[in-house]
């Protein structure tokens, strides 16, 4: 190894500081617990949008992170949650710890094989697959309904407490917690994924697929690695709504849900973790708000926001903070 | 001797257009060999048809004595095969220093590490900051590629390519774009190359080809018109005929 | 006749009133992605547009039927321009996600903006008489409304054939669905030809969407109800072919029927499973050209 120079830039140094925690990273930790303790009555509204954010979080790696755009990213949340579900309903599993595992189990091998098939396409084509394979699926639990309860949705869950102890209570406050830990877990392993030499060459892949074949890099496998995680994520997020909600319908696997976490992701900002929680947060509270009020008023402004979020602020609320604190750091100076 | 690249009777075409036509070419371990030939004459075709980014329809490619026609892009880089692209192949968010370390990562094979933050990749970085000094990036280092001038991003896509240590290395007109100011950073660099590396360059500069290379093939229709060593080329009839061809019209 | 053969009849004829419809929507999508490499995920908001206009112009205008679909024809290819200047072409050159969020924003906004003027009660209309009841054609009789529908598909395949065949501007959208480059190249004012498609793209859709009331029916969720099917019409054709979108659409029509009538759970499993294999086999579709 060569001294460096003192007057040069330290790489060493630079790539150790993107991987640091920031204090600000604390803040989403801290709201999430101070919800509890100040809006007790709002935690089913609480763990509605740390479902989503942890559904989001998966979306950003593949879409953030890989640029692989997925209309039917609902697939994996839908196989989550009947997964979780139908061991319940079925097999009298109702332990839900282990059945949330399962469930992400299953989503996750859902995610390899599909991802394994459609990550070998591009482009329009690749859309097109990722839509219909949601869809197909859809039907495919339309068509099972000895098993899923078809268009009635899955009845008859049962889940146990927690560790024997926490029933998921009325006011939603068990839930709102296993949910929150669920979520930091997730979130601890997307962290590292991104900041990893495979998080590094996933934007590799983003930026310039074929200068990664180049490199040596194995384009394909690194992708459905990435789907598989993606996907056991999104199973999660769906089997902790099975399990919230005791209910499973084939709603979970609809377009439109594939839609709303990559309208909640865009929202928020893409490929920094963080937009999830954002994005999600502002959806799903002013979709409580909105959406029963005037469900006019909350489409228009839905497809409204869109419209104006990819024509003028391309980041979403979190780029847009970024470059409003940038102008202002240049202003200053 | 094994030559280090051997390309045998290489074929391909598109419909009726003829790009590659029983393309016969041999590198030994440390050859300096430059491919001229004017505008459409295959040069980058043949550079993918090496470096299987096209198939060929027939003929086959050897790296070192082993036959690699039938391998993916990316074993063939790991057989030693390394380009760089006449337009510059870059990751244009990332900053100089990942640019390049990424590729020496994926050398290392330490990419497909899920968990383990980038910066403990210490020899891996410190590699990629001697390529950034090598080619004088030093200054760049942390800038995002598309906050650099197209010159200095054509220093980076040599980076990358060295990056892989290749045994046989393909430089598409490395040097095309660049402002003359700088274009002798990139000699350099090529100078400063192991000598067992063998190279291939596409180069219209003559500068270039006479200063750099010991061997010259003229390619021509997607065939190999005559090779040699640069003084022979120089006062071949046909090339001068092909070029003084395509100077009149234009 | 055998009733076996009497119901196949049957299935094949709805079938195929059912795909013409799906073509002449689906065709001017296909169109315009081939042409612009657009994905434009919010043409189904033109056909249920234009089936507002159809409903509007004849209840409250009392306009009659086929110069009410002719209006939709009209009105919505004029609105469709200046939206096509100031919403899309700014992302011609964008990726696909871009593209994609920005039609959904345009979808949301239609669906809302449809509920809010029309309500979401499917509206009726009164059709002319010699669209009610029946046709006999010899061996058989059919009802008289999808015989229509399959007339006005198979015109449209000749108005197109021809337009596109034999005259200029055809000549120039072919010239630049295959190499754009090349088109602008020869002095081919691709960004003029891009409006004028997409004008006509979104105004065929509109009269499919007033041809569709009286057979799938109109509500504002219609722009996105069956878009899937627009979608895969077009993929499974293949990029901006026309007769690509002729043979998909008609065999997605076909097939969907027969599989309501024989399999009511189960059957657009199939459908959607068939297209998955044909784009895994055929990735640029049945008739479409490889894009690099």
């Amino acid at each position: 190894m060569n001294a460096p120079d003192r007057s040069a830039p330290d790489p060493h140094g630079f790539l150790r500081g993107r991987e640091r925690w920031r204090p600000v990273e604390a803040l989403p930790w801290l709201i999430a617990i101070g919800a509890f303790f100040a809006l007790p009555d709002y935690m089913i509204l609480g763990t509605q949008v740390i479902t989503m954010i942890i559904f989001a979080l998966s979306l950003d790696l593949i879409l953030g992170y890989a640029g692989i755009v997925s209309l039917g990213h609902a697939a994996y949340f839908g196989a989550g949650a009947y997964a979780t579900g139908m061991l319940s309903a079925h097999l009298g599993w109702g332990e839900p710890i282990s059945g949330l595992l399962f469930g992400g189990a299953v989503a996750g091998l859902v995610g390899f094989v599909s991802g394994w098939v459609l990550l070998r396409y591009h482009g329009l084509t690749l859309l097109m697959l990722t839509l219909a394979t949601a869809i197909m699926l859809q039907e495919l639990a339309n068509v099972l309904e000895v098993w899923t309860g078809g268009f009635d949705g899955l009845l008859g869950m049962e889940f146990t407490p927690l560790f024997g102890l926490f029933e998921n209570d009325l006011w939603g406050h068990a839930y709102y917690w296993y949910a929150l830990a669920v979520l930091a877990i997730c979130f601890l392993f997307a962290r590292r994924l991104v900041h990893s030499a495979f998080g590094r060459t996933l934007v590799g892949i983003r930026e310039n697929t074929r200068r990664m074949h180049a490199i040596g890099s194995p384009v394909h496998w690194r992708l459905v690695t990435v789907y598989t995680a993606s996907a056991t994520m999104a199973g999660l997020a769906g089997a902790l709504f099975a399990e919230i909600n005791a209910y499973v319908t084939l709603d979970v696997l609809s377009f439109a849900r594939s839609g709303a976490v990559l309208i909640v992701l865009i929202l928020g900002g893409t490929g920094r973790l963080y937009g999830a929680f954002v994005g999600a947060t502002v959806y799903v509270i002013l979709e409580d708000e909105l959406a029963k009020a005037s469900p006019e008023f909350w489409e228009f402004g839905v497809g409204l926001v869109l419209v104006l979020v990819v024509l003028f602020f391309r980041g979403g609320l979190l780029g847009g903070l970024d470059s409003a604190a940038r102008r202002l750091k240049e202003a200053r100076s | 001797m094994t030559p280090a690249l051997e390309v045998r009777d290489l074929c391909r075409s598109f419909g009726a257009l003829h790009v590659a036509r029983n393309i016969n070419l041999a590198l030994a371990p440390g050859a300096r060999q430059a491919l001229i030939g004017p505008n459409g004459a295959g040069k980058t075709m043949l550079v993918n048809l090496i470096t299987g980014a096209l198939k060929p329809d027939s003929g086959a490619v050897f790296v070192r004595g082993e036959e690699i026609t039938d391998l993916g892009q990316a074993a063939r880089v790991k057989k030693g095969l390394a380009r760089t692209y006449q337009i510059n192949q870059l990751f244009r968010e990332l900053t100089v220093l990942e640019n390049i370390a990424l590729s020496v990562a994926e050398r290392r094979r330490r990419g497909a590490n899920l968990l383990q933050p980038f910066s403990r990749n210490r020899e891996t970085v410190d590699e990629a900051a001697q390529l950034i000094e090598t080619l004088r990036l030093g200054d760049d280092m942390l800038k995002p590629i598309r906050e650099l001038p197209y010159g200095r991003q054509r220093l980076v896509e040599i980076a990358i390519t060295l990056g892989q240590r290749p045994e046989v290395l393909l430089l598409d007109e490395p040097a095309a774009g660049v402002p003359s100011t700088e274009s002798h950073i990139i000699l350099e660099a090529l100078d400063a190359l192991p000598d067992n590396i063998a190279i291939l360059i596409i180069e219209h500069d003559m500068e270039v080809v006479f200063r750099f290379a010991e061997q010259v093939t003229v390619l021509v229709g997607g065939a190999v018109l005559v090779e040699g060593p640069p003084a022979a080329i120089a006062k071949d009839e046909g090339v001068r005929a092909v070029y003084l061809g395509e100077h009149e019209h234009g | 006749m055998n009733p076996v053969l009497n119901a196949a009849v049957s299935i094949l004829f709805d079938g195929l009133a059912y795909g013409m419809l799906l073509f002449i929507i689906s065709v001017g999508l296909s169109i315009t992605m081939g042409l612009m490499g657009f994905v434009n995920l919010a043409h189904g908001a033109f056909a249920m547009a234009g089936g507002y206009v159809t409903v509007s112009l004849m209840n409250l205008l009392g306009v009659p039927f086929l110069p009410a679909l002719g209006g939709a024809f009209v009105i919505v290819a004029a609105v469709s321009m200046p939206i096509e200047r100031l919403i899309y072409l700014p992302l011609y050159r964008a990726g696909e996600l871009d593209q994609v969020l920005l039609s959904i924003g345009v979808v949301f906004m239609a669906i809302a903006g449809a509920t809010f003027v029309w309500g979401s009660t499917p509206p009726s209309i009164r059709m002319p008489d010699f669209l009610t009841g029946q046709v006999d054609l010899g061996f058989k009789t059919f009802p008289a409304y999808r015989t229509f529908t399959i007339g006005v598909g198979m015109a449209m395949i000749l108005a197109l054939w021809l337009g596109f065949e034999r005259t200029i501007i055809g000549a120039k959208i072919r010239a630049a669905v295959d190499n754009r480059a090349m088109a602008q190249a020869v002095g081919i004012d691709v960004d003029r030809l891009f409006v004028v498609t997409f004008a006509l793209g979104s105004g065929l859709a509109a009269m499919g969407g007033g041809l569709a009331i009286e057979i799938v029916g109109l509500s504002p969720p219609f722009a996105i109800q069956y878009l899937v099917f627009f979608l895969i019409v077009v993929a499974v054709g293949g990029l901006g072919s026309i007769r690509g979108a002729f043979v998909a659409a008609i065999v997605l029509g076909i097939i969907d029927t027969a599989g309501k009538y024989l399999w009511p759970d189960g059957g657009a499993f199939f459908i959607y499973a068939a297209a998955v294999l044909l784009l895994l086999v055929k990735p640029w579709g049945l008739f479409g050209r490889e894009q690099t």
